[in-house]
């Protein structure tokens, strides 16, 4: 079958010396490498080696835990880095167990594909001398006396063309043959299994193709949208972003994409879950270079595609709208400004810098509760996601904020060391509270801060809608998911056909037997795993010896 | 309607426990009784050549399915009493499942009762084909296992289905992993049982679990425990390949060595090598019997260690 010679279909080896030179050891170590031992081996390892990347974080999944990781294990991290524990599905070791093991598959495919192809033209074997040493092995004497005087060779012939008709009309592949004076029809079928083991075994090595390939010119790219606020598809307006290798700015197709409301529904009956979000809808507007429009309810589970990339909902939360007025009345910061989720009531933190201000620069680190509780502790938290009753906390400080340094700076840290608390904190002076449409002053004339409201009208306690909210979307694109697709159920359904089409090969012989009738034999053989082949040979018998017989 | 629905779930589970353990005493019994039973070699002979190996005359083989030792009534009453607890069990999963308004698959509670329910079902479903009754005390004490540690440990009330695994591919993916789960379990019980019959074959004065004697030949069994492997192989690609397209719809890439991922991905790969295994020379036999029970333990590993300790995006225990 020009299986690896080890299979255990296989003829046991003659020879393992290597033989001598180069040309043999090279030989012999190909045959080592495709030999199903090698391949075994291979797939264990593989098993084996895949395990640390569950038990260490991963770079490519799990960044901020490996941050952590190294915080936590500031001896042992790098040890570990330096072994590629932290990237171990794209380290040297394990790429080099997984690239011999498709360097022994293609090694084992190949002949066996060219070995298959042939037999797939070729005729059933000729049918062995001796059938008694085969499987399901059976003997009829049918009772052709009743056919008169025709009997011997005649009938035999007769019963074997009946025969053929059978295995034929059972999807065998038949072949006659006649040796010293017996007729006999050999027959074999199920060459698809063979057939789906390659296909199998092919697509296995199209998925890891296309997932290689494709990955290179892949894109992906996270931003948080402000409702309202349009995003720009060029790559500066990204928040973060990480290209394939053979990606190309040019690949990005300009479209402006706007989130025009975010919505959350939220578990009200069910007492075990209340407040439980149950829905979560981003409603986006996008626009392209032609003016085409298109718009789209994003939820989880279900992406918008626009452009050649797909969107996709990941996170959400509140974006408070401020306004500062600096010491001299002029606005010195007026944006929406995306607060950080702190917990699963969105608790939120955020930042505003306002280096413009006069006569100083202004920063705030702020608290946003959209439903504020109070702790035992006295402290603030939010007892709901939705916005029953928003509360803002904000500390002041002033100082240097170090914008113009020109080192690039998160918008989502304020570092305070240097800077000077004139708010909150041990400053004296209370940390600033605001509700949707308050205002308050500063201290020592150092202007006020707003919390705008997006529902001015809106009566007494009516807080919904009183504070936008963002969302942060994943942007993908990924020209090799249709190809990886394609293979992977290619490699299913080969698997189907390989693991249960049974090939077998089904003999049925007629001899004149002495007492002037004749003699029926039937013997199988398996080619590979076939646990119904005796029940399929001597099922042939029954229907054909009785067939024989009217 | 929720609350009243879950708390009669609980009490067919609990029910269905309660007759789990009396059908696992029976099956004890039977194989207790197995033990003693004194071998008679018309019997032994026809299950030597139940195994089909090469070169046998087949007039005797036609009769082998069939040709194991009549039920014991021990037997027959084990077998009764799992039916009867597989129907509590099942009317447990789908009363869960309507307190749920969703299949009851969504947290480690309902993974263990559906997973031990889909282990009994392929169990009882394969009695049609084969008679494995010597088997009874393992799949009765699996499902009991599972069931019970997953209720008493991992029981959470009924909440709304979490957000991310609102899809149709929670039916179709995990679904379809609960189900390959059993048929490993079972072809795993199967590897255990040829492991033991091929050391009583190698010796059979040495062993003092006579019933072994009276189960089919370690060849039989290994023949048995592929089958069913090759079966949950397939569904477990299915998994996999229908993980990838969730994973796909859900974050935006369809692999990423998530640690769910990865461990499918193990599993997926063990049980690739048994069934290289099973075609290599030198590794047939209790190798790649081997390599099953490895498999196996995996997949738990996977439900509970993973679940319930390691990081990752498919957190989902509900605990
Ligand atoms: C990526 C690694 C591989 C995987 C996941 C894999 C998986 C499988 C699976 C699942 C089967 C059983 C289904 C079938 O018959 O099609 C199988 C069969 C087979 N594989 Fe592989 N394989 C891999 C690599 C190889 C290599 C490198 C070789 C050659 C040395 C090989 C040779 C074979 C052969 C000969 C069979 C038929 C076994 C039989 O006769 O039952 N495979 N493989």
């Amino acid at each position: 079958m020009s299986r690896p010679s080890d299979h255990y279909d296989s003829a046991p080896p003659s020879i393992t010396q290597p033989e001598l030179g180069v040309i043999g050891y090279v030989r012999f170590f190909w045959r080592q490498l495709t030999s199903m031992r090698t391949a075994l081996l291979l797939l264990l390892l593989l098993a084996l080696a895949a395990i640390p990347g569950s038990l260490v974080p991963q770079r490519s999944s799990d960044p901020n835990g490996v941050v952590q990781y190294f915080d936590a294990n500031p001896a042992l991290a790098p040890l570990l880095d330096s072994l590629q524990l932290f990237d171990v599905y794209a380290s040297v070791w394990f790429s080099a167990i997984y690239l011999l093991l498709f360097i022994s598959l293609i090694g084992c495919v190949i002949p066996r594909t060219t070995h298959h192809l042939r037999a797939l033209r070729s005729r059933p074997p000729r049918t062995p001398a001796r059938l008694e040493r085969l499987e399901g092995f059976t003997v009829r004497e049918p009772d052709t006396s009743a056919l008169g005087a025709a009997a011997g060779s005649d009938t035999a012939a007769s019963a074997i063309d009946s025969a053929r008709d059978l295995l034929a009309s059972r999807h065998y592949r038949v072949e006659l043959y006649e040796v010293g004076g017996a007729h006999s029809v050999s027959a074999e079928r199920g060459y698809l299994r063979e057939t789906g083991n390659l296909v199998f075994h092919t697509a296995l090595l199209g998925v890891l193709v296309s997932i290689g390939l494709g990955g290179s010119f892949a894109y992906n790219g996270q931003k948080v949208m402000i409702e309202g606020a349009p995003f720009v598809h060029v790559l500066g307006s990204y928040d973060s972003f990480n290209p394939g290798r053979f990606f190309d700015e040019s690949h990005l197709e300009p479209f402006v994409m706007t989130l025009e409301r975010f919505e959350v529904d939220y578990e009200e009956f069910n007492l075990n879950a209340y407040g439980v979000p149950t829905d979560f809808r981003a409603a986006v507007t996008a626009r392209d270079q032609e003016g085409n429009e298109s718009g789209a309810v994003i939820r989880v589970n279900h992406p918008f595609e626009f452009g050649g990339t797909r969107v996709y909902l990941l996170g959400n939360g509140y974006a408070p709208t401020i306004t500062v007025r600096d010491g001299e009345g002029n606005i010195a910061f007026n944006r929406a400004v995306p607060f950080l989720p702190q917990d699963s009531n969105l608790t939120s933190l955020g930042i505003i810098k306002a280096p413009d201000a006069l006569p100083e620069q202004l920063g705030m680190i702020g608290f946003f509760y959209p439903t504020a509780g109070v702790l035992a502790s006295g402290a603030y938290t939010s007892i709901h996601a939705d916005l029953l009753d928003p509360l803002l906390t904000l500390r002041v400080y002033t100082g240097d904020l170090g914008l113009d340094d020109g080192i690039p700076i998160s918008v989502y840290t304020l570092d305070t060391d240097e800077l000077t608390e004139v708010v909150g904190g041990d400053s004296g002076v209370e940390t600033i509270e605001l509700r949707p449409g308050e205002t308050a002053q500063l201290p020592n004339g150092l202007g006020s801060v707003t919390f705008e409201t997006m529902t001015p009208g809106a009566g007494a306690n009516n807080w919904a809608g009183s504070v936008k909210r963002f969302a942060s979307f994943d942007l993908h694109h990924n020209p090799a998911e249709l190809g990886a697709l394609v293979f992977a159920v290619l490699a299913l359904l080969g698997l189907l056909c390989s693991l249960f089409v049974p090939r077998r090969r089904v003999w049925v012989k007629a001899k004149a037997s002495p007492g002037g009738g004749i003699r029926l034999e039937y013997a199988g053989l398996a080619r590979g795993e076939d646990p119904g082949l005796v029940e399929a040979v001597a099922d042939i018998a029954d229907t054909h010896g009785g067939k024989v017989e009217e | 309607m929720t609350e009243q629905l879950a708390s009669a779930a609980l009490v067919a589970i609990y029910s269905a426990m309660a007759v789990y353990s009396i059908a696992l005493v029976f099956f004890a019994i039977d194989i207790a009784k197995r033990s003693s039973l004194k071998a008679s070699p018309v019997q032994s002979e026809l299950l030597g050549q139940a195994d089909g190996f090469r070169g046998s005359i087949a007039v005797a083989k036609r009769a082998a399915p069939v040709a194991q030792a009549k039920a014991s009534r021990f037997e027959r009453t084990g077998f009764a009493l799992t039916i009867l607890a597989w129907l509590l069990h099942l009317a447990g999963a789908v009363l869960r499942g309507l307190a749920n308004g969703y299949v009851p698959w969504s947290n480690m509670f309902e993974f263990s009762l559906v997973v031990s329910l889909a282990l009994t079902t392929v169990f009882l479903g394969i009695q049609f084909w084969q008679k494995l009754g010597y088997l009874g005390v393992y799949a009765t004490g699996a499902s009991l296992i599972v069931l019970g540690v997953g209720t008493v440990n991992f029981y959470v009330d009924v909440t709304p289905l979490a957000v991310p695994l609102q899809s149709v591919w929670i039916i179709i993916h995990v679904g379809v992993a609960i189900l390959a789960t059993a048929f490993f379990a079972i072809g795993a019980g199967l590897s255990i049982l040829q492991l033991l019959k091929a050391r009583y074959e190698a010796n059979p004065d040495a062993s003092r679990l006579g019933f072994l004697r009276t189960i089919p030949s370690s060849v039989s069994l290994e023949s048995l425990a592929y089958r069913m492997v090759v079966v949950g192989f397939v569904l477990w690609t299915f998994t996999l390949i229908a993980g990838a397209i969730w994973a796909e719809r859900a974050w935006g890439r369809f692999w990423g060595w998530d640690t769910k991922e990865v461990w499918t991905f193990i599993i997926w790969v063990i049980y690739a090598g048994y069934i290289h295994a099973r075609a290599t020379r030198g590794w047939r036999g209790a190798p790649s019997a081997w390599l099953s029970i490895v498999g196996i333990a995996a997949v738990v590993f996977n439900y509970t260690i993973v679940n319930l300790f390691f990081k990752g995006l498919h957190a989902y225990s509900g605990l």
